[in-house]
């Protein structure tokens, strides 16, 4: 058997941070036990942002500098799928633009759901599969519950493969079981969890601890070879407390992030390994465990060959906007409903056929280009257009999602409905050619200019509130990739 | 080789309904109201009508599909009546079928109708609507405020002029129309403002505040049609003939080609130059003496006086803060109002504006009338958004000019 492992790894935190300050503020006279939570800042999804348009940011982070084309298997595992007969990764795949010939899946079920994907790619590329493995979660909490502070959305993405490997799997080991911490029937919004102390005692203190001792022997490695100790409990204390009940000395726990975004659930596990290959040295071991209806134990050992190409964790966590407004944060998470207006009853039905039709230029952003002449056209047409007639010349499809572009006029409209208002949008020119009228998101109206550097993001465009659909197209944002990330950010609010 | 439309055809008469917030009328009773001050001018019953066009923009909210409400509403003799729909230029597009009608000898007299039933809708604004399902797939369902407001930040860019000196020219446009609109019996809105009040108003779309944007009016408003020579036969003795109709519609090239900059409308400068010609004019800025143009914003007038060639480009903030624009001007611009206060029933604009030419060269527009009528008077609709739109230009004299 050859070696097996991660070949590039990629994320994507939403950059809205609810300052968790403001909502214990707001529920103190309610829920005064929340303060102590009162810390650090949870990353949530914008409106426009779901578990399958986060997936695919995170999915383009991975496959920075990677050929799209070798991804034969697409996973994507969540406990918030958007759509529950409507195959969430295929949609990840075409906004991907990758090739119809390859396998899609949607796997869900537990909050281990992402590492357990993860074991199933590894699988697949013992079987010659380069596969593109991605968690992704949009997770809604009760307000005035912990897991509102201690929750938050984000997604992972691991191409996974058996060469040009920036880390090999030494083994992999799962329990399954039926212990109930928490739960949420079909249909249902929000969690039914019991009682932490039990979770904490039996749940992690025994399933876990013992699945690491079981991993580790079946690895053959010792409790303090474990360089990178990743476990994503947002309970205080508990990583640490499982690292030593196994003899993982204490500095190897890796940070789980709850200052600064937050337990992206199903995410986490895999997001929180994203951010260890950043760091992660030739020759060092890493051991992910993730809990959930049992528990999942992988060890890998990173190369020392680079794994992140893009922001990675680290970078998408620069890219921020404090929201101190919970109000604001409660109307983005579709926790309140706002008063909207007659113009927000505009019938958003999605014609099908026309959908298919189009879902090249619509999903993949392909444009056209003429290889003779260099023009470069979205949306493709029959005849493509010239100043005075058209030119009926040969055409090439000319994707447009990964090129830069700049704005060609702007405005933030304030009559137009928008659930982040103003509403934003203007011309882009692509970098190469290719122009388009797009709408803005995550934008501060006061820093874009004409000429202003964007990139493009898949979002969300429209809900069919009335049948239950959900459109997608892309969407323009300040250039993250042009500033480093962090700039990006734009102003606080 | 074609001559064009020059002098072909007269206006026998005109009517305009009074433009607002007509909460008890529908669209029938404003045709109506129109079509009888038209009768009247014409001097001729219904029934010499031989073919009548009709020009709505939002159909579904008010006439529905089709000629055969105008043929009801106006109880025409069976005759044929089409219904035309080219965004804000529909009115234009109705007179355009008319006086086609007439030129070509099919017919002798024509009736070209625009109307618009705005007030039924429950908001503000014009209505919210698709553009096809293609479109909305792919762009940006915005609204009109946010569509036009992009011309600033362009033209800003272009001509490398200050925020603050454009809102102040913009603000200008929009103090003039208000002046005007307040000695304008039929117009919607009759108030004064000032300077500061248009600066300072909530922002629509930025940089667009309240008052750049006009005003969505009930309205309707028409035209009767014939040839000189049967107008002559009625006795009408000063005659207003049709000098240019040109219409030029967006192929695509502004957003999908490369090379427009956002601050300018193409198809504009492509009609105006057309019509120049149709009108056998040269200097339109010597021989143009009165405009009414499509001040749907007060960025899009600022605009279009560089469009129609009456500015040099770059040169309508100056132009307009001189004064050149204004009623007591050298070309005065919606010296009734504009689209800002007379009101903007999509339908009726493109009437609405020929009707205040065709008054002011007859030397009838009351209180507001130049001392000098002009001999040559232009109107243009802009329909769309300035990336892709449908532009006309209408020029209207005395028979001699």
């Amino acid at each position: 058997m050859g070696l097996v492992g991660i070949v590039g790894a990629g994320a994507y935190v939403p950059c809205r941070r609810l300052q968790r300050r403001s909502a214990a503020d707001a529920h103190a006279w309610f829920a005064p036990g929340l303060k102590t939570l009162a810390k650090g800042e949870k990353a949530f999804a914008n409106w426009d942002e779901d578990a399958i348009t986060m997936a695919v940011e995170a999915a383009r982070d991975a496959l920075t500098g990677h050929d799209r084309a070798a991804v034969s298997k697409v996973l994507l595992a969540s406990t918030s799928h958007p759509f529950a007969d409507r195959q969430n990764a295929g949609i990840v795949k075409e906004a991907l633009n990758l090739p119809d010939a390859v396998g899609v899946l949607d796997l869900c079920g537990s909050q281990r759901a992402g590492t357990s994907a993860l074991i199933e790619a590894l699988d697949l590329a013992r079987a010659g599969h380069r596969t593109l493995c991605m968690a992704s979660e949009k997770r809604n909490a009760k307000p005035g519950s912990e897991t509102e502070l201690t929750s938050a959305d984000g997604a992972a993405a691991l191409l996974v493969g058996g060469d040009n490997l920036a880390a090999e799997l030494l083994g992999t080991h799962t329990v399954a079981i039926d212990f109930v911490d928490h739960f949420r029937a079909e249909g249902r919004r929000y969690d039914y969890s019991w009682e932490p102390r039990w979770v904490r005692d039996d749940g992690y203190g025994k399933i876990v601890v013992s699945a690491i001792r079981d991993a580790l022997k079946v690895v053959g490695i010792a409790a303090d070879a474990v360089d990178h100790f990743i476990a994503a409990t947002p309970m205080r204390g508990v990583n640490a407390a499982m690292a030593r009940a196994v003899g993982i000395p204490p500095d190897r726990v890796v940070d789980a992030l709850m200052d600064q975004m937050g337990d992206s659930g199903a995410t986490h596990p895999l997001l929180m390994l994203v951010h260890a290959l950043e760091r992660a040295k030739a020759g060092e071991t890493i051991l992910v465990v993730s809990f959930g209806a049992g528990c999942d134990v992988l060890v890998f050992r990173a190369t020392g060959k680079p794994a992140v190409g893009g922001l990675g964790v680290s970078g998408w966590l620069a890219r921020r906007r404090p929201e101190n407004n919970y109000v604001r944060y409660l109307a983005l998470k579709g926790e309140l409903e706002l008063e909207s207006g007659m113009r927000a009853e505009f019938d958003q039905k999605t014609p099908l056929t026309v959908l298919y039709r189009n879902r090249r230029a619509v999903f993949g952003l392909v444009g056209v280009r003429n290889p003779q002449t260099g023009a470069v056209q979205y949306p493709p047409t029959s005849l493509m257009v010239g100043e005075t007639v058209g030119e009926a010349g040969p055409q090439e499809p000319h994707p447009l999602a990964d090129r830069q572009a700049r704005v060609v006029t702007f405005t933030a409209d304030s009559l137009t409905y928008s659930p982040d208002p103003p509403c934003c949008y203007g011309a882009i020119e692509f970098e190469g050619g290719g122009r388009m009228t797009a709408e803005f998101v995550d934008v501060d109206p006061e820093r874009i200019e004409i000429g202003t550097p964007m990139r493009m993001m898949f979002r969300v465009k429209a809900r069919d509130t009335l049948r239950g659909f959900t459109h997608y197209f892309w969407k323009a944002t300040p250039d993250y990739l042009a500033v480093g990330g962090a700039d990006a950010a734009q102003a606080a609010e | 080789m074609a001559s064009g439309i020059k002098d072909k055809v007269a206006i026998l008469g005109m009517g305009c309904a009074r433009f607002g917030e007509r909460w008890n009328d529908d669209a029938a009773s404003l045709m109506v109201e129109a079509f009888d001050e038209a009768l009247k001018d014409a001097g001729v019953e219904a029934a010499a009508i031989e073919a009548a066009w009709l020009g709505v923009g939002f159909d579904t909210q008010n006439v529905g599909p089709s000629g055969i409400p105008m043929s009801i509403a106006l109880r025409l003799p069976n005759i044929a009546v089409t219904k035309v729909e080219n965004y804000c230029a529909s009115g234009t597009e109705s007179f355009r079928g008319a006086v086609y009608a007439v030129a070509s000898g099919a017919c002798d007299v024509a009736l070209a109708m625009g109307v618009e039933k705005l007030k039924d809708t429950g908001y503000g604004g014009l209505p919210v609507r698709s553009r096809g399902p293609a479109w909305d797939m792919s762009n940006v369902i915005g609204s009109a405020p946010g569509y036009f407001a992009q011309l600033a930040g362009a033209y800003r860019a272009r001509h490398r002029i200050g925020a603050d000196d454009l809102k102040r020219a913009m603000a200008h446009v929009s103090v003039k129309s208000h002046e005007n609109g307040a000695r304008n019996p039929k117009a919607h809105l009759r108030n004064r403002i000032t300077e500061e009040q248009a600066i300072s108003a909530p922002i629509i779309a930025e940089p667009l505040g309240l008052y750049d944007c006009c005003g969505v009016s009930d309205g309707a408003a028409c035209a009767i049609v014939t040839t000189p020579e049967i107008a002559r036969s009625l006795g009408k003795k000063e005659m207003v003939t049709v000098k240019a109709l040109q219409i030029s519609v967006s192929n695509g090239w502004e957003l999908q080609g490369m090379g427009w900059d956002g601050s300018y409308v193409h198809t504009t400068r492509i009609a105006a130059k057309r019509a120049y010609k149709e009108a056998g004019i040269d200097k339109p800025r010597a021989q143009i003496s009165l405009t009414e143009v499509h001040d749907c914003f007060s960025i899009t007038e600022l605009v279009t006086m560089e469009d129609i060639g009456l500015s040099t480009e770059g040169g309508a903030v100056k132009d307009v803060l001189d004064g050149l624009f204004d009623a007591d001007g050298k070309i005065p611009c919606q010296i009734d109002g504009g689209l800002k206060c007379f009101g903007h029933p999509i339908g009726a604009s493109g009437l609405r504006m020929i009707y205040e030419n065709y008054l002011q060269i007859l030397g009838r527009a009351g209180e507001r009338q130049r001392k000098t009528p002009p001999s040559l008077a232009l109107s243009h609709n802009l329909g769309g958004m300035p990336s892709q739109n449908v532009s006309s230009i209408t020029i209207i004299g005395a028979a001699g000019a």
